[in-house]
């Protein structure tokens, strides 16, 4: 087995979940309505317990503990995609990415319960079956705000415009892209976006949204490098901001 | 968490004068009886205005009670940390969710509750208009506070209101795991670094003099409510809750090694009751009518998170989304 193309996987994906569920966790007290806070509250806890899952995975494959991968590394050490790294903006922003990215999750989990890697296997089964809550969550709030006021859906649009870059940043493909494939702990970036874009476009077309062209998007490339946006290093400032007070202490 | 301190208004002697007397009767055998009173069942329009007004300013201490600890989220140091205080604070926003549901039963929207909020006319617990300066004081708040809440609220889940009673023993339930959890993280301070005791200790010091406030100003100058306790809308007096609270966990901080900052704190043994420094209860009426530290910022935060979510809830609403009850 490729163990670093394993762990490049492992950690962009933990990488990914831990972002997200810090951001989502900032609508706590601040949702649109308490039920949406409730909810946005419940999937930063499932994916921040993911990405402690996959962390002990990496762990078991000889990396450091998962509080201090977690909570000492800087953003250049950090391989999540940019797209989980914006800040939440208004809950338009904060509701499309949710859509996109979990949609993206929900496939990626799906491959990967046919990874040849037994126990990224047996995970991804686990998170598969939380992130279906996800998705039904995403696309009723993406079908009833997508084709409700004049205000919802331009506001929803405008948000999917400027997301989708950052959302087929997700796909940005490995260095071990191939090796992946080839020894199936992988079925690859690309084989993921064929069947998101897909699933994303059939929700779409229930609403008055349209996805902008993908053949005329850049995509938002440079995360899984290590390359981030101004918005990651304070994200993690503040994430390991106790921590760092003394990092052998235990709280 | 935060039912404590329930401010209540004097009652004046007419309110009752226009009631039947007969049903005002059998409506006090009942609650005599120890039965629940229920939605549609007869109650005198003071019992429903009373208890709207104490279920409103519950509700409205859980929402903004989540705003000190929720600052904490993205803080928490380590995994098992910052998974749990997340699944606190959550849980915090669903009380508010099951209690405003409890009051509007009463026949008060919700929406008009949380604009009485924003436009200051209800209150909420006084404690959360103190600010949650380090981690050590969002552990304050996990363990003691919550404590706190719960010595009121085991009181007031055996009231004679049954919407609000069955609310309450669910969120009791949920309540225990945060006291647990509370404790744990001050645990851990207590028995950490020279830095992390240091920390506890502060905040302890910070947060005494609003936990006393907490339970509400002394029988003695507290508004008349002979009335609530007789329709069980209030349970116990506030320093009859204050001396539980002090009697469960003053044993506890001592036992870890803090000091509490109040020299004259001791239990008479005679009288089985705490003795301690009057509590500033000017300060009390200043902070509760909106000089506190935080209380600008809590409505602030409130009012920006209700206007910015205006246009979800107005496209939830919209016709394209009404709810059409199935035939079948």
């Amino acid at each position: 087995m490729n163990t670093a193309a394993l762990k490049e996987l492992l950690y962009k994906m933990a990488d990914d979940q831990l972002i997200l569920g810090h951001r989502n966790s900032e609508w706590t007290g601040f949702g649109p309505l308490l039920e949406e806070d409730i909810a946005f509250s419940s999937m930063a806890q499932d994916k921040v317990g993911q990405s402690y899952a996959l962390y002990q995975l990496l762990h078991a494959l000889g990396e450091q503990a998962p509080d201090t991968v977690a909570f000492t590394r800087n953003a250049p050490q950090f391989h999540n995609c940019q797209f989980v790294e914006l800040p939440n903006e208004e809950y338009d922003f904060s509701l499309i990415r949710h859509f996109l990215f979990d949609t993206a999750e929900a496939v990626r989990f799906d491959m990967l319960t046919q990874s040849r890697y037994e126990p990224l296997a047996q995970l991804a089964k686990k998170i598969r079956g939380e992130l279906r809550y996800h998705t039904l969550h995403a696309n009723t709030w993406i079908r009833q705000l997508g084709s409700a006021t004049e205000e919802s859906i331009s506001r929803l649009q405008a948000a999917l415009d400027k997301a989708f870059p950052f959302a087929l940043g997700i796909f940005e493909p490995s260095p071990f892209e191939d090796q992946l494939i080839e020894e199936q702990l992988f079925a690859g970036e690309q084989a993921l976006r064929l069947r998101w874009l897909e699933r994303v476009q059939t929700i779409l077309a229930e609403t008055s949204l349209h996805l902008p062209d993908v053949t005329l998007t850049t995509p938002e490339f440079g995360g899984r490098n290590g390359h981030h946006t101004e918005h990651l290093q304070p994200l993690l400032d503040e994430m390991s901001a106790v921590f760092r007070i003394d990092p052998t202490a235990e709280w | 968490m935060y039912g404590g301190g329930t401010i209540f208004e004097n009652i004046k002697g007419t309110e009752l004068e226009n009631e039947d007397p007969g049903q005002l009767a059998a409506f006090e055998a009942r609650i005599d009886r120890g039965e629940k009173i229920e939605p549609r069942d007869w109650m005198p329009a003071l019992y429903r205005k009373q208890l709207i007004r104490m279920i409103e300013q519950h509700a409205h201490s859980e929402i903004i009670g989540a705003l000190p600890e929720g600052t904490w989220i993205t803080r928490a140091p380590g995994f098992k940390r910052k998974m749990a205080l997340m699944a606190k604070v959550q849980d915090e926003v669903g009380h508010a969710q099951l209690l405003y549901s409890a009051a509007e039963t009463l026949g008060k929207p919700r929406e008009q509750m949380i604009d009485d909020l924003i436009n200051g006319k209800s209150k909420y617990s006084n404690i959360f208009n103190y600010p949650a300066f380090t981690w050590a004081d969002s552990c304050f708040i996990s363990w003691l506070v919550d404590a706190g809440a719960i010595v009121n609220q085991l009181a007031n889940a055996k009231g004679s209101y049954g919407p609000y009673c069955r609310a309450l023993d669910r969120i009791c339930a949920e309540e225990s795991f945060h006291l647990k959890y509370g404790h744990h993280c001050v645990i851990y301070l207590a028995t950490g670094t020279a830095i992390q005791r240091a920390m506890f200790q502060e905040a302890l010091d910070r947060w005494w003099a609003p936990m006393m406030h907490f339970f509400g100003p002394s029988d003695n100058i507290s508004a008349h409510t002979e009335t609530l306790m007789r329709w069980k809308v209030k349970m116990a007096t506030n320093d009859d809750m204050r001396n539980q609270f002090l009697d469960m966990y003053v044993p506890k901080i001592w036992e870890l090694g803090f000091t509490i900052p109040d020299p004259n704190l001791r239990k008479n043994e005679t009288t089985g009751r705490w003795e301690y420094t009057e509590p500033d209860w000017d300060e009390f009426k200043r902070v509760i009518n909106g000089d506190g530290p935080c209380n600008k910022e809590r409505l602030a935060v409130r009012r920006i998170a209700e206007e910015r979510g205006r246009w979800v809830r107005e496209a939830l609403q919209s016709k394209q989304n009404v709810y059409v009850t199935p035939l079948a």
